[in-house]
């Protein structure tokens, strides 16, 4: 076999003792899956009824495809930290003295990553379905919307995997999540653009959360609240193009961190 | 797996250095360490904690590359060839090196996918290995669960997977009771039978003095003596001789005639006395030489011994006199000095 065949077996074999992990602990994975839920219960019910949307409508329709990108960026934290979790611990040591692939623990994280995010992202759905939410486009532009939302989280993926191999300590994973929120909200996921302050609600408009959350509107049929910048007028392509620009950015920095880690 | 050349020896290091941190006056773990390891021998590396030991090890096995100097494995170059190293050894660190979350079964099972054995043998695999090492019973059970001892023949198993030629064991009984550290003396001797090549690292004498056929005592980052057990015992001060009597008032006598034994005198002829043990002790040149002429010159001279014995100074001994401040001092020249640093 060639050496891209072993890359593949072996993140394979890391993405099975993910798994593994997950049969060990179904509580863990069950609760992961329905705080999502919640958050979109307490926005939508909790804090929806103030909400008015620019042109009426219900907020509903405004706020699930907001939530289902703000959760697969917030994806960012766990990735980082299942692994400044996983680096602590002495069975990574062996993978390291063994001749596998390289790649493979991160491959593996990732794979076990985007996996529990697209089945957190069909629980989401059902949510929202149960919730009223609805879809007024095809099918094909529904799964084109979930397309969008698993490139972001595969983009945080990495972040998450360079951050947490740059922080090492779980400790320092709470640094990061004081970012994350603000960076999560100053977006268009919960309100439109307008509503802040003009130079904040710039920000906000070319944040790559707002332009997965845009896009994802338009696909899905929902009200698109535009700003009528450049940023929220181009969200579809910026879905594209801003996922792929962290990738370009990020995958090498942590692929490169990892190699790099016994000097 | 056949080595390539085993004309060589199994591990070569060579004025091996390591400095954590970026500042150059950061103190070196590894300074100029040098080391040769044959095939199908067990070597210790001796030393206290901070010495370097494990630096070393995880150097040796690629998990850490080093500032400066060589170091070969299996004749393959740590730093150009990791990979190749990879193939060859196994690894059992300081810090169990298997998955908590997963059972004995699933940890073995993943290393040897991981090794490219197969699905199937890899199953096989980890079956052998547990029933090898007393843990085919522990079914489902977490390796979170499982005893220190258990957990460290786990880790064991995990190092064997691959049945790899040098192993390597960095502390391997640190933290285990009596019975886990006689379960892993067991592994290692039956391992070593089968023609593995073993390094140890450990702070243990009495472990180096069981395990290995060479001892390396490493402080600060170097190897300040290399050798066998016994010679590493005769390079300090060589064998002592003790006498116990029964009546104290004859130490003095006793003593003045130990003074002008010939195996005594050529030894240095320093007698001490310890007058509440009723003891008299001195370096000997010639331990079956001293020992006859002991027992004649006291027999001869009515006075009676409740014990007589030739004895090597323990590991111990030759640590503390290595190590210590003053060691350290004249650590080069070991071998001319006479007088013991601790008796």
């Amino acid at each position: 076999m060639t050496g891209v065949m072993w890359a593949v077996t072996d993140s394979w074999t890391m993405t099975r003792r993910g798994l593994a992990h997950w049969a060990r602990r179904p509580g863990q994975v069950v609760v992961g899956l329905v705080f999502p839920v919640m958050m979109l219960v307490m926005f939508a019910y909790f804090l929806g009824g103030g909400m008015a949307v620019p042109g009426g409508g219900d907020y509903k329709e405004y706020l699930l495809p907001g939530m289902f990108a703000l959760t697969m960026a917030f994806g960012l934290e766990s990735t980082m930290v299942a692994v400044t979790q996983d680096l602590g611990k002495g069975v990574i040591d062996r993978f390291r003295s063994m001749p596998m692939a390289s790649s493979a623990v991160l491959v593996g994280r990732s794979v076990l990553d985007m996996l529990q995010s697209a089945l957190s992202l069909l629980v989401m759905i059902g949510a929202g379905l149960a919730m009223g939410w609805r879809w007024h486009g095809g099918t094909g532009q529904a799964l084109g919307a979930v397309g969008l939302l698993l490139l972001l989280r595969f983009a945080m993926l990495w972040i998450g995997i360079y951050l947490g191999l740059v922080a090492g300590r779980p400790e320092m994973v709470q640094a990061a999540q004081i970012l994350v929120w603000p960076v999560g909200f100053l977006s268009n996921a919960f309100v439109w653009a307008g509503s802040m302050p003009g130079w904040l609600g710039a920000v906000a408009e070319w944040n790559p959360l707002s332009a997965t959350a845009g896009a994802v509107r338009e696909l899905f049929g929902n009200p698109p609240v535009t700003g009528g910048s450049w940023a929220s007028g181009h969200a579809g392509m910026l879905a594209v193009v801003w996922p792929v620009l962290l990738l370009a950015v990020f995958f090498p920095l942590a692929v490169r961190r990892y190699g790099r880690m016994g000097r | 797996m056949r080595d390539r050349d085993h004309a060589k020896p199994a591990i070569v290091v060579e004025e091996l250095r390591k400095n954590y941190g970026r500042n150059k006056g950061a103190k070196a773990a590894l300074d100029g360490l040098d080391l040769t390891v044959g095939y199908g021998t067990v070597h210790a590396v001796l030393g206290p904690n901070g010495a370097g030991k494990t630096t070393l090890v995880r150097i040796l096995t690629t998990l850490l590359r080093h500032d400066g100097g060589r170091a070969e494995v299996a004749g393959c170059d740590v730093l150009g060839q990791p990979d190749e190293v990879r193939r060859r050894i196994g690894l059992l660190g300081q810090h169990a090196a298997v998955d908590e979350e997963l059972s004995g079964r699933q940890n073995l099972e993943m290393f040897g996918r991981l090794f490219h054995l197969g699905a199937r043998r890899a199953g096989e695999r980890a079956e052998e290995l547990l029933a090898r090492f007393g843990l085919a019973d522990t079914g489902r059970k977490a390796v979170g669960k499982y005893s220190g001892g258990m957990r460290r023949r786990l880790d064991l198993a995990a190092a064997l997977v691959l049945a790899p030629r040098i192993l390597f064991l960095d502390e391997p009984t640190t933290g285990l009771d009596p019975r886990g550290r006689t379960e892993v003396w067991q592994a290692v001797r039956s391992l070593v039978d089968g023609g593995t090549t073993v390094l140890l690292t450990t702070q243990y004498l009495e472990e180096a003095d069981q395990l290995a056929d060479r001892i390396s005592m490493v402080d600060g980052g170097r190897v300040v003596a290399e050798g066998t057990a016994d010679e590493l015992k005769s390079a300090t001060g060589g064998d002592r001789l003790d006498v116990v009597l029964r009546d104290a008032a004859q130490l003095g006598a006793a003593a003045g005639m130990l003074g002008f034994l010939p195996a005594v005198v050529a030894a240095g002829g320093a007698v001490a006395v310890a007058a509440d043990e009723r003891r008299l002790s001195a370096p000997v040149a010639d331990r079956m030489a001293a020992l006859t002429e002991v027992v004649r010159v006291l027999d001869g001279a009515g006075i009676e011994a409740a014990d007589i014995a030739v004895r090597r100074p323990t590991l111990d001994e030759v640590f503390l006199h290595l190590t210590g401040p003053e060691g350290r001092k004249d650590a080069d020249t070991v071998a001319a000095d006479e007088e013991g640093a601790a008796v």
